[in-house]
């Protein structure tokens, strides 16, 4: 039996496409989805590999096809048959790129704008600020010093990052919280009330905003299931904005070198309900009344960096021996400057 | 040095042939001769191939358990980013550039490049920029990655730094002299009758890389010179708190290293598009398109260098002006794929070697493109920006990409270069365990990055274990399939049958002259008999055949 | 990739000597040296292009500029250091095209003119090198400052080197002649581009 090359070749088309659409869904590739953005980015993820699932196949395909039919038979030492190009076949396949990637470009612009980040707040940089407070009291003192290490109030409504989304920009977000990144661990504090955490605790369904800065190198801090990521920056405030929805324990990873235990800075981020997120809150505040009256007594100076880090980095997978190796020039370069 | 050790292991035969006086002590002198050049560049360049494959295995192997436990952390800090500064520099841009030395003047028909003294200026500073970039190992590694973004690589050990600011330095100074010298032999030395679309696309592409080393490279230089400054004399350039901006270096060193990325792949494409028709037997599919659209993406690979930094200090239209424009990339390179596919389909395939690693790289290379695309995509790049996502992608570019290329050309090209073949079973044994180890080390690094490991991580999540292990046995694949490759080239080069002047029938230029090629490359003047890719023309009744074509060719030889 | 200017030029002016005796394989081939220089100098420009681009940069994030304390930049001095380079180049030109003619006495001459000026310019650099009242690390504008001049004088030094190489040269009877005159071009070519590069660099580092 003889089917038509037409036939087959929409039987193909067909296949293919239902392979594609197919698997564009159920690749099972992203980890949870738990803010409220992660999910405009993971279909996003399934539109673009749909049609790289689409392509992929037909290229292979054509390939291996080529490979079977098209190969030499044994004895056969002429030349094939010479098509050297065919216009409306080059055409098509310029134009058909060229919608795929417009399109894309389009959709990818309509996820990111309702991501917020092109929240103009977030996305003018008015470049470093001077700042005068890097010198030694602001790695050093971990109670009220640390909301000095980021600029004031008024400058942290310009940064770079992802922002408010569209329906919410101009909204001041429900919480805010400023991260600290440093050689080898991330520094949550709680403007409002003070609390200074090593890790990350957020109420569900409430809008987030993190004020990200550096201590020391470039970090960047990273929730893979909130699909989120901004590098934090020496002497510069960037921002991220989101609304955490599912409530669980995800890590927060960061994604950009920073030195030997790169790897080890790591610590959690816990999305809970606002009832549980204000209990903790609460905890937070009575322990560190009470850690504040010792702690202030103490000048800070006198600390090596392991001993002024050892407390921020108990949850975060760092033993003594790696935090004995915190290489000291990186800091004092600074304190220096 | 392991270099003169392993050099003289693979020395080449005692001259055959017309050329006198030929031995294998030419290939350490400050000879002129590109074909020396050329091969000089390609034994020097697999070997730091082979040294950086070291440097990889030693991050695999520490990747192998979550725990840090194989080496200090800061040395494995400095393994990678050597093996990746080896890689690029030593590696791929000047192996490249080898065929590009040895072929190019015979394929345009010219005696030698335009400035044969340079030429030999430019490789010569290979080897000292890779022993110094290789000694920073007895000083402290740089432990800042390739990218060595300040502040972290100014605060490090500043001797291992500076090394390796100097050796890029002088590798780089290598690259813009090769790229000065490629641009005026393809434009001035061609024979009268060659006009530039009658060039073998290998040219066009050259043309295409060449340019862009030209204007990308010196920024490089500027970035460098600014971070050793601010490494060795203590400038604010790069250094937040004094008033300088890390961002800038970002910025001057991505406007070098993403063109980088084409002017490692670029070339590989060149050689691409001549390796296909011969071996399909078939014209290449659009020669205009192809050729063309090599000028598209060098032009347009100088304007998405941003697309690195989506996650860095840019600001939100920033970030969309370089999404469109890297969106955009994908149009000039996926003509060039379906004209291979093209090319490919109703050829007659000699299942060769080469042939098979070049089909292997339009394969791989697919991959990491269409990775490229959704990389371009902000909101998705957000997520996965320096995860092992990147690390697949960008070796499915660089080594299914560039390396699968350069094996394709060795196979390709071994027998002009020097008038032996190479062995055919152990080339395809070659291929296939290089095409499993290669896919089974890179392929689960994409869901790796996706759920959540960052990459230059020494110790990551337990959850990650298995994967990494899987990569880890793929990349000990991946490092005994060289071994086959050595075998057989350095065996072939001594003890191989010898090669006719044409062996695959193909029809450019360097196939005009015996193999290997007497010293000014032709006895007489070349003639251009036909287009470079007019193959099957022996199906149409009122031209010449190939074959008439070629033997009457042979007789003017 | 200083040290890649030394290469070529040194390998041009090589070239140049092999220029005499027949034989060698390069020779067989029109001389595209000059199209050599010209992608050359592309790429010299390109590190420049590099440079300004950060400096401004610099100077557009930062929010003061210069930084304060700052001492005031002296225009005199490297005004008439300007007006010096600039007019150096036509003098220069003219030494080309005394050879042309074949003079060479009218070449040693204008080139020396043009040397000359250049050690004027390089002396004027120092002077104010001593004079700014800031140091290489003070501040972002300071450092930008010693970097750009201080690689544009390296510059100037290396054209300077040139001139001198070309001069010592015609010393040798019928080395330069109407026919052949390469060294003097290429001298002339480089000191035009390190000419505007200064250019540039005194309107945004001075004037802007």
């Amino acid at each position: 039996m003889k089917i038509p090359n037409v036939i087959t070749a929409m039987l193909a088309g067909i296949i293919l496409t239902l392979a594609s659409l197919w698997f564009g869904q159920n690749h099972g590739l992203m980890p949870v989805a738990a803010s409220e953005e992660a999910p405009l980015v993971d279909d996003l993820f399934n539109a673009m590999m749909t049609i790289a699932a689409g392509l992929f196949i037909l290229v292979q395909g054509a390939l291996v096809i080529s490979i079977i039919k098209f190969r030499k038979r044994p004895g056969d030492e002429t030349d094939a048959f010479p098509v050297d190009g065919n216009l409306s076949l080059e055409i098509v396949w310029t134009a058909i790129p060229v919608v795929i990637v417009l399109g894309l470009s389009v959709y990818s612009f309509e996820v990111y704008n309702s991501m917020g980040g092109l929240d103009p707040m977030a996305s003018h940089d008015h470049g470093p600020h001077q700042m005068a407070m890097t010198s030694g009291a602001a790695i050093a003192a971990p109670l009220p010093g640390m909301e000095d290490t980021m600029p004031p109030a008024t400058e942290q409504k310009i940064a770079l990052g992802v922002g408010a989304s569209p329906e919410n920009q101009g909204n001041p977000a429900d919480l805010e919280v400023n991260v600290m990144g440093l050689q080898f661990a991330w520094i949550f504090t709680y403007p409002e009330s003070g609390v200074v955490s090593g890790e990350l605790h957020i109420p569900a369904g409430k809008e987030v905003q993190l004020n990200i800065a550096a201590q020391d190198v470039l970090h960047a801090f990273w929730v893979p299931q909130f699909r989120l990521k901004q590098d934090a920056i020496p002497a510069r405030t960037t921002e991220l904005r989101f609304k955490p929805k599912v409530p669980g324990d995800y890590p927060v990873v960061c994604a950009e070198l920073c030195g030997a235990y790169h790897g080890a800075m790591q610590t959690r981020v816990v999305v809970e309900t606002p009832e549980d997120f204000e209990a903790w809150l609460q905890t937070q505040i009575a322990l560190q009344k009470d850690a504040a009256s010792q702690t202030v007594a103490m000048n800070p100076g006198e600390l090596s960096d392991g001993e002024f880090l050892t407390p921020f980095v108990r949850d975060m997978g760092i033993d003594s021996a790696a935090l004995e190796q915190l290489h000291p020039p990186a800091h004092h370069e600074h304190h220096n400057s | 040095m392991t270099t003169a050790g392993i050099e003289t292991t693979v020395k080449p035969p005692e001259p055959h042939g017309e050329s006198d006086g030929n031995n294998w002590r030419k290939y350490f002198s400050f000879s002129t001769d590109h074909k020396v050049i050329g091969i000089q560049y390609l034994v020097t360049s697999f070997l730091f191939y082979l040294i950086g494959g070291l440097l990889a295995e030693g991050v695999r192997v520490e990747l192998a358990t979550p725990d840090p436990d194989f080496v200090d952390p800061q040395l494995y800090n400095g393994l990678f980013t050597v093996h990746a500064t080896v890689m690029i520099f030593l590696w791929i841009v000047p192996g490249t550039a080898g065929f590009a030395n040895y072929v190019i003047p015979l394929a345009i028909g010219a005696k030698d490049m335009a400035f044969p003294r340079l030429n030999a200026v430019g490789f010569w500073l290979i080897p000292p920029g890779g022993i110094l970039l290789l000694s920073s190992f007895f000083v402290g590694a740089p432990g800042a990655g390739w990218t060595s973004y300040p502040p972290l690589s100014v605060v490090g050990d500043k001797a291992g730094q500076l090394l390796w600011i100097l050796s890029v330095l002088v590798l780089g100074t290598s690259s813009i002299l090769g790229a000065i010298n490629f641009l005026s032999t393809i434009l001035k030395m061609r024979i009268p009758d060659m006009e530039l679309n009658d060039m073998p696309l290998f040219c066009w592409a050259m043309l295409a890389a060449s340019a862009l080393i030209l204007v990308s490279t010196p920024v490089l230089a500027g970035a460098l010179i600014l971070l050793c400054f601010d490494l060795m004399a203590g400038t604010p350039f790069f250094n937040p708190m004094a008033g300088g901006d890390p961002v800038v270096y970002q910025h001057m060193f991505w406007f070098y290293s993403h063109p980088a990325v084409y002017i490692m792949i670029l070339p590989v494409f060149g050689m691409i598009s001549e390796i296909i028709p011969v071996h399909a037997r078939k014209p290449i599919f659009g020669y205009q398109a192809i050729a063309y659209s090599s000028l598209a993406i060098s032009f347009l690979g100088l304007i998405v260098w941003a697309h690195h930094m989506f996650t860095s200090g840019t600001p939100g239209w920033l970030r969309m002006f370089f999404m469109i424009a890297t969106m955009a990339i994908a149009v000039p390179t996926g003509i060039k794929v379906f004209s291979w596919v093209a090319t490919i389909w109703g050829g007659k395939l000699r299942l060769n070697s080469a042939m098979l690693f070049a089909i292997g790289f339009v394969s791989m290379f697919l991959v990491g493109g269409l990775s490229g695309v959704m990389l371009a995509s902000v909101p998705f790049d957000i997520h996965v920006h320096d995860t092992y996502f990147i690390v697949a992608h960008l070796h499915y570019v660089l080594f299914g990409g560039s390396v699968f290329g350069i094996y394709a050309a060795v196979y390709h090209w071994f027998p002009k270069m020097t008038g032996r073949m190479m062995n055919e079973f152990w080339g395809k044994v070659h291929f296939f365990l290089t095409f499993f180890g290669f896919n089974l080390c890179f392929l689960p690094m994409h869901w790796l990055g996706l759920q959540g490991m960052p990459r230059r991580v020494a110790q990551y999540n337990p959850e990650f274990a298995t994967v990494n292990m899987v990569c880890t046995v793929g990349s000990f694949i991946l490092a005994i399939s060289t071994l086959p490759f050595l075998f057989n080239a350095i065996w072939s080069w001594i003890a191989g049958p010898k090669a006719s002047a044409n062996p695959w029938r193909a029809l450019t230029l360097e196939w005009q002259t015996s193999s290997p090629p007497p010293v000014e490359n032709f006895i007489e003047e070349p003639v251009l008999w036909s287009g470079p890719y007019e193959y099957g023309i022996d199906t149409l009744s009122d031209r010449q055949s190939v074959d008439e074509l070629l033997t009457e060719v042979k007789g003017e030889v | 990739m200083q040290g890649s200017a030394i290469e070529t030029s040194q390998t041009t002016l090589d070239m140049q000597h092999g220029h005499g005796h027949a034989g060698g394989h390069h020779e067989a081939h029109p001389d595209h040296r000059i199209f050599g220089i010209v992608l050359f100098l592309i790429a010299e420009s390109m590190i420049f292009l590099g440079l300004f681009a950060a400096y401004l940069t610099f100077r557009a994030v930062s929010p003061e500029w210069p930084p304060e304390g700052t001492p005031e930049m002296e225009l005199l001095l490297p005004g008439i250091n300007t007006i010096i380079l600039i007019s150096s180049s036509f003098v220069m030109n003219q030494g080309n095209a005394a050879i042309k003619k074949n003079n060479v006495g009218g070449l040693r001459a204008w080139f020396g003119a043009t040397a000359l000026m250049g050690v004027v310019f390089l002396c004027g650099q120092l002077y104010e090198y001593f004079h700014t009242g800031f140091g290489l690390t003070d501040n972002i504008f300071t450092s930008t400052f010693y970097v750009l001049t201080g690689f544009h004088g390296l510059h100037v030094c290396f054209g300077l080197m040139l001139i001198l190489a070309v001069m010592w040269r015609s010393l040798k009877a019928d080395r330069y002649s109407s026919a052949s005159h390469f060294g003097p071009e290429a001298a002339e070519l480089y000191w035009h581009f390190v000419d505007v590069v200064w250019i540039v660099l005194f309107l945004i580092l001075y004037l802007l």
